[in-house]
């Protein structure tokens, strides 16, 4: 017993090479290569495109700085004040909020309701399933320009339509009061059919015995529903909300073909927002100043939401 | 041994390469435009076919980008190593900021050359348009005004004498008048806001006159809260007030006011000094408006304000050179604006040249009313957005649609542009 316990620590003393174990030498063995093979690459991306422009931004957030030459007026926060004491960026804050909302109330249940029309093989719902999803597969821009023809007031079908029972022409993009519904409409034309594809997966993911058996017992369509395909299909749920805060977030490239921000500034997102205050008018150091903004709401949102809601997933 | 072979063949292979580089020694110019007129585009290449064939060393390779995109993209573009030879200028804050940077060539030098013979060849104003500190920043090409353009037709059918509109009032009353009648006075782009800051410019001018503006561009105290600024901001929402755009202005983007007036849907435009030519191809028909059916008269004056009714509010083009364009580009510019070729093109596109002796090329009568507008101008103001720098002149533009749509007071506006101005400074 005494010599084995003593015996123990000398063999492992013996097998020790720079301190290290047997096995932990075998480890270092194993994975070294990878690691200085597949790590350098991989992080010197990372921080040539990610990290450093974050910086660079960030540092610049604190200049008055047009773009050309050299940052040297500084400024403090004053680019900080300004941003959040801006009209127009607290609007813009309030649009990218309410496409989420609109994401939540209207895009995801409609997704959810058709993917439980279309995700059984029934006739006609391959075909289907590709008509609602290829306004995703349009390009934002030409979706925007596409729009801007359909609510046009002088030629676009959606007046058209109004004038065949009386109404006068409506220019829906052109009213402070309609401008973001009808920009919130196309937002969810555009993206319903991705998250209906998302459902359709996860719902074909769900065992037809379950099912099965829920019918044997004789639970209606309505409890069939809220008992077993929802909470199924909750991580499927999850993560398509979380695909619309981060899609909210992003949204640009939409925005300018359809309004470009008009009328009078009510309909930009925190992104048009930069880019027509910080890179169009030469702002730059301001423009960093609303990226850095963006950024920490950004990732606030994101890490929060995946904490909170998907830590199981 | 090796060593010396080496160096040897190294060395013939540079003479070689040295050779077949001299033989084919092109020198490639690059010049980036915003031009998107299929007729002046044409007559460039054109153009620059003929200087390429007199000088056979040279290459000219027209680049187009859209407006917005062009504006937004050349801040880095000119720090690259992608940088144009050439590029389009409104001059203005912008070229002064650029400018600045370090990132243009002067032409001052070459300007007074023998004399002053190259400098000779333009109006003088123009000249000093594009000149800060003392140097000249860009070539002169081409200059404009602002001025109303108005559909014959519907102004008879209205009873409106266009020729009676002298004063602020006279056209409020003209526009109420078009709009008793059931037409739609004016049309404005109000979605790209810089159509409409041609009214709240020229309302400052012709408050305020020259005064006015110099003291606010020479950044003075609390120079946009002068009373005519405010003035002027009451009397864009006077207009404003009576709503006297077209359905939906607030959407409309430049050229669809052009369009409206083509077809017919609106009385008035305040628009280019092209505007009766550039119609023709916003026209839904292809054919727009009948040249003898458009009519045209200066904004009209303030009563009692101090700017006189000759003063003109409009553009003024260049070509700016990069800070590593080759002497090659110069003389292209040179001769791309000299009078021969400006007459051309004024020909050809309806512009107004800036070069001497040009002028005769302005064949349209319209066209030449505006060319002789600019040539008895009191004062010649360059377009604000770009005059006052991007940031600045921008807002300008946002503030005059508030005013327009009453979301803002003359004195917010005002106080906004104060705002702006100091953070510009800072």
């Amino acid at each position: 017993m005494t010599t084995g316990t003593t015996a123990g620590p000398v063999v492992r003393l013996e097998g020790r090479l720079w301190g290290l174990t047997r096995r932990q030498r075998t480890t270092l063995r194993t994975t070294l290569p990878v690691v200085v093979l597949f790590l350098p690459p991989a992080l010197l991306l990372f921080t040539l495109f990610v990290v450093l422009p974050m910086g660079e931004a960030a540092w610049y957030s604190f200049y008055n700085w047009n773009g050309y030459g050299e940052p040297e007026q500084w400024v403090g926060l004053r680019n900080y004040e300004f941003v959040l004491g801006h009209k127009v960026f607290l609007t813009a804050l309030q649009n990218n909020g309410l496409i989420i909302l609109v994401s939540l109330l209207v895009q995801i249940p409609l997704a959810l309701w058709l993917a439980n029309l279309l995700a059984h093989r029934i006739r006609g719902a391959l075909m289907f399933r590709l008509i609602f999803f290829l306004p995703y597969v349009l390009a934002d821009v030409a979706a925007g320009l596409i729009w801007r023809f359909v609510y046009d007031g002088d030629f676009g079908i959606v007046s058209g339509a109004l004038q065949v029972v009386g109404s006068e022409p409506v220019f829906l993009l052109a009213e402070r009061e309609t401008a973001i519904w009808a920009v919130l409409a196309v937002i969810v034309w555009k993206y319903f059919g991705f998250h209906m594809m998302l459902f359709i997966a996860g719902l074909q993911a769900i065992d037809k015995e379950v099912m099965e058996a829920a019918e044997v017992d004789g639970a209606t369509g309505w409890q069939k529903f809220f008992r077993i395909t929802l909470p199924l299909l909750a991580s499927t749920v999850r993560l398509s909300v979380f695909f619309s805060i981060v899609g909210s977030l992003q949204l640009f490239d939409l925005i300018m073909p359809l309004t470009g921000g008009a009328p009078g500034n009510s309909t930009h997102t925190m992104v048009s927002y930069l880019y027509q205050f910080g890179v169009v008018r030469l702002q730059i150091g301001f423009g960093s100043a609303v990226g850095v903004v963006l950024f920490v709401i950004s990732v606030t949102l994101a890490f929060t939401y995946r904490r909170i809601f998907m830590h199981h997933d | 041994m090796t060593i010396v072979r080496t160096g040897t063949s190294v060395a013939a292979i540079a003479a070689w390469l040295g050779i077949a580089g001299a033989a084919a020694a092109q020198t490639t110019i690059d010049m980036l435009h915003v031009e998107n007129n299929p007729d002046a585009i044409a007559l460039w290449e054109t153009l620059a076919a003929e200087y390429e064939t007199a000088n056979p060393g040279v290459d000219i390779n027209l680049e187009f980008l859209e407006n917005e995109a062009f504006k937004a993209k050349l801040p880095s573009l000119l720090q690259s190593d992608e940088a144009p030879d050439i590029f389009y200028s409104w001059g203005g804050g912008v070229l002064d900021i650029q400018r600045e940077s370090g990132a243009l060539r002067p032409l001052t030098e070459m300007m007074d050359a023998d004399g002053g013979a190259w400098r000779s060849t333009y109006s003088e104003g123009a000249i000093n348009g594009l000149s800060f500190d003392g140097d000249v920043w860009a070539v002169p090409y081409r200059t404009g005004v602002v001025a109303f353009f108005y559909n014959k037709e519907q102004f008879e059918q209205a009873g409106v004498d266009a020729a009676a509109i002298q004063t602020w009032d006279d056209l409020l009353a003209a526009v109420q008048t078009l709009k008793d009648t059931g037409l739609t006075p004016i049309t404005c782009g109000g979605a790209d806001k810089w159509p409409l800051h041609f009214y709240y410019s020229y309302l400052i001018m012709r408050n305020g006159g020259a005064a006015v503006l110099e003291a606010a561009k020479s950044g003075a105290p609390d120079a946009y809260l002068d009373p005519a600024i405010v003035r002027a901001g009451e009397q864009v929402a006077e207009l404003g007030a009576l709503e006297p755009c077209q359905n939906g202005w607030q959407g409309s983007r430049w050229p669809e006011p052009l369009g409206d007036f083509a077809d017919g849907r609106a009385a008035m435009i305040l628009g280019f000094e092209d505007t009766n030519l550039d119609q023709v191809s916003q026209a839904t028909d292809g054919v727009g408006l009948a040249q003898d059916n458009i009519g045209r008269f200066a904004f009209p004056a303030v009563e009692g304000g101090a700017g006189a009714a000759t003063d003109t509010f409009g553009g003024l083009n260049g070509w700016a050179l990069t800070a590593n364009a080759p002497d090659e580009a110069i003389d292209f510019l040179r001769w791309f604006t000299a009078p021969e070729q400006q007459r051309r093109q004024a020909e050809a596109t309806g512009m107004i040249p800036v070069a001497v002796g040009a002028e005769d090329g302005v064949v349209d009568s319209l066209v030449r009313a505006s060319a002789e507008a600019l040539a008895t101008s009191s004062y010649h103001q360059n377009y604000l957005d770009q005059d006052l720098g991007p940031n600045l002149g921008r807002t300008v533009n946002d503030v005059t649609v508030e005013l327009w749509d009453g979301s803002t007071s003359p004195e917010e506006a005002a106080q906004t542009l104060q705002d702006t101005a100091m953070m510009d400074e800072m």
